[in-house]
């Protein structure tokens, strides 16, 4: 690991401040990501803002119902939180299926959001990379790609986001609470992540010196019909190769709202507002369910190796509708796929 | 390179952790793990170095009764921490109900997981999620063991978590 200086924040603007004026000093939380990619010197710091004191570690009730929950929450405290078990249980499933134990206690909510990518060659730093080395080319395309994406990739990135739980904050319509030089502002979840175009050295819309203070849910918290289905290659602490947050509003065997999250596809947790809308007043069955999965498809591309993540994503996607639509949410302990 | 002109300077940093009941003092540089922290200066070597990337679970402590891998935490961002070693669990002639249940069923091979795979399930135990057998292997699963004793780890927990079950039920009727 390179070498690098250390300094406590005690407040959020102490934090902001000094991340603001040092392009190279990262924020340290759990340090389950950083630490790591550290260790490879894929990240090379130097220096670390190390927030651990700041006072974001609760989840708060809001007055409409929703959840403030602070970026150093917890992936554990999240997931076990009686609150967002009963009305995101959404949030709790995709969790407990990300990562293990031990990483879920010492990773936080804001941390998993700016997690970096698990591509091979981001990894690897003898390679080329453009997330990692803007401008030295990506080894993925043409190169091994079977965990890459199918969808929203550009030519200079193929990479995918890793994370679990933002699969399922994309389909909630979370909100991003950001805190920066010039105060405080919202992120719409949808809007956090991008995709690579041009600049995949860029994971998110976060300005320099801004940091994840919270994450809000509010509105519908889709208690009755919503799974977290996720495809690896072990059952367990294992990334996704294809995951689906579903999440419907059923009345008399309609569809009245429509929210499907794709995981391991892109480089962001991929929602198609669009194609979700077109199925509002559908009957729920099999055959719309194989339709929404096509039309969720649209445009996805394989890069060789990952073609079988196309077919993969659309029985995911219908398997997933049918456990919404039933209320019988993918259990991440019971490892059988209803 | 200069860096004190741009960053804070390179320099050591104080820190207070409570390392198996007892209050330690230190001056560290940053890049330390909490890992290398216990096998190095301390010689606590029952907490083993696998993979240095949070991926097999050997390191597993306990840090303030979490279970966490130490080789993903800079020991300096744990200042004022308690830390849970193998060694804090008990000792050959005063063994922890999961060290015994371990060797009575013989839940390892070469050894090299077990340190980190009791301290994980000693925190299963108090995290009360997991219950029965595919709830203990799931809880499990950051722990690798590359002799594949699985079967013989799940089997102590299992009594463990059923000798506690059976003495709060007694409790319960007392």
């Amino acid at each position: 690991m390179r070498h690098f200086s250390y300094t406590r924040a005690e407040t959020v603007s102490d934090a902001v401040e000094a991340l603001a004026s040092d392009p190279q000093a990262q924020i340290l939380a759990g340090g389950t990501n950083l630490v790591d990619l550290m260790k490879y010197e894929v990240m090379r710091p130097a220096a670390i803002i190390d927030i651990n004191r700041l006072p974001l570690r609760d989840i708060e009730d809001l007055p409409n119902g929703g959840l403030r929950i602070g970026a150093l929450a917890s992936n554990s405290a999240v997931a076990y939180d009686e609150r967002v078990k009963e009305r995101y249980p959404l949030l709790s499933s995709a969790i407990l299926a990300g990562a293990s134990p031990q990483l879920r206690n010492a990773a936080t909510s804001g941390g998993n959001l700016l997690q970096r990518t698990r591509c091979y060659y981001f990894y690897d730093p003898a390679t080329p990379c453009n997330k990692r080395e803007p401008g030295s080319g990506c080894g993925a395309i043409g190169g091994v790609n079977r965990i890459h994406a199918i969808l929203g990739a550009s030519d200079h990135c193929i990479a995918t986001h890793p994370s679990d739980m933002c699969v399922a904050l994309a389909a909630l319509s979370a909100v991003v609470e950001v805190e920066g030089p010039d105060g405080r502002h919202d992120i719409p979840f949808a809007e956090f992540h991008r995709l690579p175009g041009d600049h995949p050295e860029r994971d998110n819309t976060l300005g320099q010196g801004e940091i994840v203070t919270a994450i809000r849910l509010e509105g519908n918290h889709f208690a009755s019909h919503h799974t977290y289905l996720k495809l690896r290659d072990r059952r367990s602490y294992a990334f996704a190769l294809v995951s689906v947050a579903a999440a419907m509003e059923v009345a008399d065997d309609k569809i009245v709202e429509l929210r499907v999250a794709l995981g391991g596809v892109a480089h962001k947790p991929w929602r198609d507002f669009l194609a979700e809308a077109e199925f509002a007043g559908e009957a729920v069955d099999e055959v719309t369910f194989r339709r929404i999965a096509q039309r969720l498809l649209t445009g996805a591309k394989g890069q060789g190796q990952n073609d079988f993540k196309i077919p993969l994503a659309e029985k995911a996607i219908v398997r997933a509708l049918r456990q919404a639509a039933s209320g019988r949410p993918q259990d991440q302990a019971v490892k059988a796929i209803q | 390179m200069d860096l004190s002109s741009q960053h804070p300077p390179l320099s050591t940093c104080p820190v207070s952790l409570t390392i198996n009941g007892q209050i330690r003092n230190f001056d560290l540089h940053p890049w330390v793990s909490l890992l290398d922290l216990l096998r190095g200066p301390l010689e606590l070597t029952g907490t083993k170095k696998g993979c240095d990337h949070g991926q097999c679970g050997a390191c597993t402590v306990l840090v303030d009764g979490e279970r966490m891998n130490s080789c993903l935490k800079l020991a300096v961002s744990l200042d004022g921490a308690e830390i849970t070693t193998i060694e804090g669990l008990g000792t050959p002639d005063d063994m922890h109900p999961m060290q015994k249940a371990f060797l009575e069923h013989d839940a390892y091979q070469c050894g090299y997981c077990t340190p980190g795979q009791i301290c994980s399930a000693v925190a299963l135990l108090k995290e009360g999620h997991a219950h029965q057998r595919h709830e203990i292997r799931e809880a499990m699963s950051g722990n690798l063991c590359r002799c594949g004793a699985y079967t013989n780890i799940a089997d102590a927990i299992e009594e463990v978590l059923g000798t506690e079950a059976a003495a709060s039920v007694r409790e319960a009727a007392e």
